[in-house]
Parts: C-alpha cells; sequence; structure tokens
C-alpha cells in the first residue's frame, strides 16, 4: 500500500496521544527534557513539548526542549559524501538527572537513535532515556526498540516513507512510496 | 574538497561551510566530554619542517578530539637531517596508512607539490608554506571576525541576524605590518575578499610585495592614515619577524623604534577605532613593537580568543577533509 498514510489530522492525533502517554509513564513533567533529532525531530519535539505544555501549566515548553545533532556519532559517515552538521542545543539546565525523551520522525533500523544514545552520553547523564516517534516502519538492525510510536507502519525494505512537517516542508503528512520521495526525508 | 592548500582555492560557499562547521565544533568544546568519536580509526600525520608551536598543537588538539590517531614528525632529528626528500618522506608515510597529512614548510609550494604528486594518497593540510598560504589561519580569522562582528551576539556593530551561513560582506579589515613576507597576510586577504568583506593593508612601502596594484585591496602606508581614512571593524597586527628588522643591507626599514612609532598599535591608535572594533594578532606577538601590551591586554582584544578559535577551524577541516566517503563530495 504506498501513498499518503497519515494526513494532518491523523498527525495531530498521534502527537496529542503521544504527549499524553509521556506523562503517563513518567508520572508528570518533572525533570522532563524533550531532545529533538535534526531535521524533523526537531519540530515533533517542539509540538510535543507545546501539547504537554497544555496539560500541565508548570511545564516550560521552549525551556525543555533541546536539539541534539548526531551527525558526528553516526557509524556510516565513511559510506557517504560529507555531512553537514546539525546545531545541538541543549536546556540550559543541562541533562543531568532529567528524563530525556528523544524525538525523531521515522523509526528504521535503529542506527541512528544508536549514535543519538552515544550522542547523549557525552552530554550528561541523564536518569533515564526514552524515544518517541512518529511513525515506526520496521526492519530493526540493533535491539532498540521506541516507547511512544505514532503509527507503526509495516513496510518492504525497498519501500521509501517521507515524514513532511509544516516547519519544514510546507504541509503535515506521511507518504510511502515505491521509488524515489517528491521531498522530504527518507528512512 | 579532497586537500586545504591555499584560502584562493576555496568558494565562498566552501568558506561559509567551513566556518559553520566550525561553529558546531566549537559548540562541542563547551562541554565536559570534549571528545567525539567521528575520526576514530584515521591517522593524521602533523609533518612540521618548520618551528611552529601553536599551529602544530592546535592541529594535534583538533585531531585528537575527533579522536583520530596522531603522529608528529619534525624535521630536526627526523632522517629529514640526514638529507631524505620531500618524496621518500612522503612515501613512507604512505606506508605508515597516513589519512590526513597537515605540512609546514619553509618553502613556498610545498603543500601543493605533496598534493599533486601522487606520492600518497590521503588528504594534504596546508599548516603555513614559506610566504605563500596559511589556510586555517585566514579562517580562524574569519571565524573570529564574523563572531564578533556579524549576528545577534556581536551587539550593537552586528549587521545580520545571525551569524551562521552568513559572509563579512559590509566589513573593513585592516591588515597592519609585514606583507611581503606574511603568508598569513595573503590568506587572509584572499579569503576576506572572497567573503565580502574590504581588507586595507598598512604597511611600509618596503614590504608590500612587488605586483600589489593587482590585489584586490587598498594599500597605505601608515597606521594613522589608516585610521582616519577608514572605519575599521577589525585590525590585524602582522608579527614583524625580527630577522628582517634591522641592520645589514637587508633591512627593510630603519629601526624598530620607527617602525612602532608608524606602525605599532598603542593605547592612542587603539581608542581612535570604532567603538566595536576588535585587535587581531596570529601570534606571536613582539609586545612592544607591533602592538602594545595596553592594546594587546585591552578588552577590545581577541588575540587569546584567536587560539581557541583555531582549534575549532581545524576541527571542522579535519571533518570535512576526513569523515566522508573517500573521493566524495
Amino acid at each position: 500500500m504506498t501513498g499518503t498514510i497519515l494526513g494532518a489530522p491523523d498527525i495531530s492525533r498521534a502527537l496529542t496521544r503521544i504527549a499524553h502517554e509521556i506523562l503517563e509513564r513518567n508520572g508528570g513533567a518533572d525533570n522532563l527534557v524533550l531532545l529533538g533529532i535534526p531535521t524533523r525531530g526537531l519540530p515533533l519535539a517542539h509540538r510535543l513539548a507545546a501539547r504537554i505544555a497544555e496539560v500541565e501549566p508548570s511545564f516550560d515548553a521552549d525551556a525543555r526542549c533541546g536539539s541534539l545533532d548526531i551527525t558526528m556519532y553516526r557509524d556510516d559517515l565513511a559510506k557517504h559524501p560529507t555531512r553537514n552538521l546539525g546545531t545541538t542545543t541543549l536546556p540550559s539546565a543541562g541533562i543531568d538527572n532529567a528524563v530525556v525523551v528523544l524525538v525523531d520522525d521515522v523509526f528504521h533500523t535503529g542506527r541512528t537513535i544508536r549514535a543519538a544514545l552515544d550522542a547523549v552520553k557525552d552530554e550528561g547523564r541523564p536518569r533515564g532515556v526514552q524515544l518517541a516517534v512518529l511513525v515506526d516502519r520496521g526492519h530493526r538492525e540493533l535491539p532498540i526498540r521506541a516507547d511512544f510510536v505514532g503509527k507503526n507502519i509495516p513496510t518492504a525494505r525497498t519501500e521509501r516513507v517521507s515524514v513532511l512537517l509544516t516547519e519544514t516542508d510546507g504541509e503535515d503528512a506521511v507518504i510511502l512510496s515505491d521509488g524515489k520521495p517528491s521531498g522530504g526525508v527518507t528512512a | 574538497m579532497k586537500h586545504l592548500l591555499s584560502t584562493s582555492d576555496l568558494s565562498r560557499e566552501d568558506a561559509i561551510r567551513i566556518l559553520d562547521t566550525a561553529e558546531q565544533m566549537a559548540a562541542t568544546q563547551e562541554r565536559e566530554i570534549r571528545k567525539l568519536p567521528t575520526l576514530r580509526g584515521k591517522t593524521v600525520v602533523n609533518l612540521f619542517f618548520e618551528d611552529s608551536t601553536r599551529t602544530r598543537i592546535s592541529f594535534e588538539a583538533a585531531a585528537k578530539r575527533l579522536s583520530a590517531d596522531v603522529i608528529n614528525f619534525s624535521a630536526k632529528g627526523s632522517s629529514v637531517s640526514k638529507g631524505e626528500s620531500l618524496k621518500d618522506t612522503a612515501l613512507t608515510l604512505q606506508a605508515m596508512g597516513a589519512d590526513a597529512v597537515v605540512i609546514r614548510h619553509w618553502a613556498s609550494g610545498a603543500a601543493e607539490r605533496l598534493a599533486e604528486s601522487g606520492w600518497m594518497h590521503g588528504a594534504v593540510l596546508n599548516a603555513g608554506d614559506g610566504t605563500h598560504q596559511h589556510p586555517t589561519q585566514a579562517l580562524l580569522d574569519a571565524y573570529t571576525m564574523r563572531k564578533h562582528l556579524i549576528g545577534a551576539e556581536a551587539g550593537p556593530g552586528a549587521h545580520f541576524k545571525t551569524a551562521t551561513g552568513n559572509d563579512l560582506a559590509g566589513l573593513t579589515i585592516g591588515l597592519v605590518g609585514d606583507v611581503l613576507h606574511s603568508r598569513v597576510a595573503r590568506s587572509n586577504v584572499a579569503l576576506l575578499t572572497t567573503l565580502g568583506a574590504k581588507v586595507v593593508l598598512v604597511s611600509p612601502p618596503t614590504l608590500v610585495p612587488v605586483g600589489i596594484e593587482t590585489w584586490p585591496v587598498d594599500v597605505v602606508h601608515g597606521l594613522d592614515v589608516a585610521l582616519e581614512r577608514y572605519d575599521l571593524d577589525a585590525i590585524m597586527m602582522l608579527r614583524v619577524q625580527r630577522e628582517r628588522m634591522s641592520g645589514g643591507g637587508n633591512a627593510f626599514f630603519p629601526s624598530p623604534a620607527e617602525y612602532t612609532r608608524l606602525f605599532g598599535l598603542d593605547g592612542d591608535r587603539m581608542r581612535r577605532l570604532p567603538e566595536h572594533a576588535i585587535i587581531m594578532h596570529p601570534g606571536p606577538m613582539n609586545r612592544g613593537l607591533e602592538i602594545t601590551a595596553e592594546a594587546a591586554d585591552s578588552p577590545r582584544s581577541v588575540i587569546v580568543e584567536q587560539v581557541s578559535n583555531g582549534v575549532a577551524v581545524r576541527m571542522a577541516s579535519l571533518y570535512l577533509l576526513l569523515a566522508g566517503e573517500e573521493g566524495g563530495e
């Protein structure tokens, strides 16, 4: 099945549900830090933080949201042309003893998250690390799982999942395709 | 980009990419754990045929922070002093599996010779060749200028909202001193011009290279004239190389005192610079000759910061040359 898997309302509902699940799992928003993995994990982290702040007014969405660039921790750097680095910005309070929720758009082989765990380790020592993703497309190559999933999409390895977000692409959609994607990131 | 030999090879986009990457590298250097795993398994050789402290240490720190293995090779006490040629040295490095060679050589063009010879297959980074080029010095200078003079952090003198992604358009930079023998000046003129800045060379007539009229710069002979005529956003004092100072038939100016009087930066001249202007020096400084302690140690001096920015810029250069697939781009 190819085509648009999730539209804007589906994405919005999934994020609202994940925000509630994060609060439920952690018994509130104390010590919670959301780190988005660039490019598209970042707007997703901000959206989740905004939703959490709606439920828990004491949660300062901007102060508890950050960006974690994993480029320099990738295990496939030497297999691709040199990648440009993204930005890493952490909450000013740091991540020591916080519960860090990593946020990414597509969960695939697990290698991005492996790199993210290494990057987190160099930034501090959080009390726990959890993973929230918009789409889980399967085909894990490492023993890593997600804590919060927007939608499980069964895919063939050859298929492509493109996540489009208003902040980066002008619209919200998740598209499954056979060949080259029309835009957005693939994973 | 396979090698980093000269700033005149860099396009505006290349240069901005290096500066942006250096910005991210600098951010990692403020953490508790400053080491990154990025170049694990790569070998960087520091090949130094000429004395250098800060450039060699800076490259060594940059490579180590990225987890590369570093081999230091200085000509003194090596087979070079027994007469080994550059070619045989290069073949040795190739056999040792060097992924990158950082070369400092007294002869102009040595880095290019090494890169184009086919003697070895790693990346070559020019760390200063004769009176020709010193690209990472110019890049760290440009990085320092961009950080202080462009972008939100820069304060009232800022031209743009953020430094990232921007060039140096609109800035006027003064380079003061011995341009003739200075590879730092040559590298800076090419890079700053590419990045859109205006360069003013302030130098005694005897220390201006032949053919200067083809350079994209203004030339004045006297620091007072420069301060009167231009609103300098940054002033870079070049080191007076002592062996060229005075005495004998090969003197380029009559006396150190006269040089200081016409070209030295002291407190009075510093106060005539615009409010936001920064003071730079590539080091090592001759205090009391080209710059007084008052200027060198003032809050407007970024001379010490240039050193730490040097590590970030060299990390960026090593990353961009070594991290991706071979023959990539």
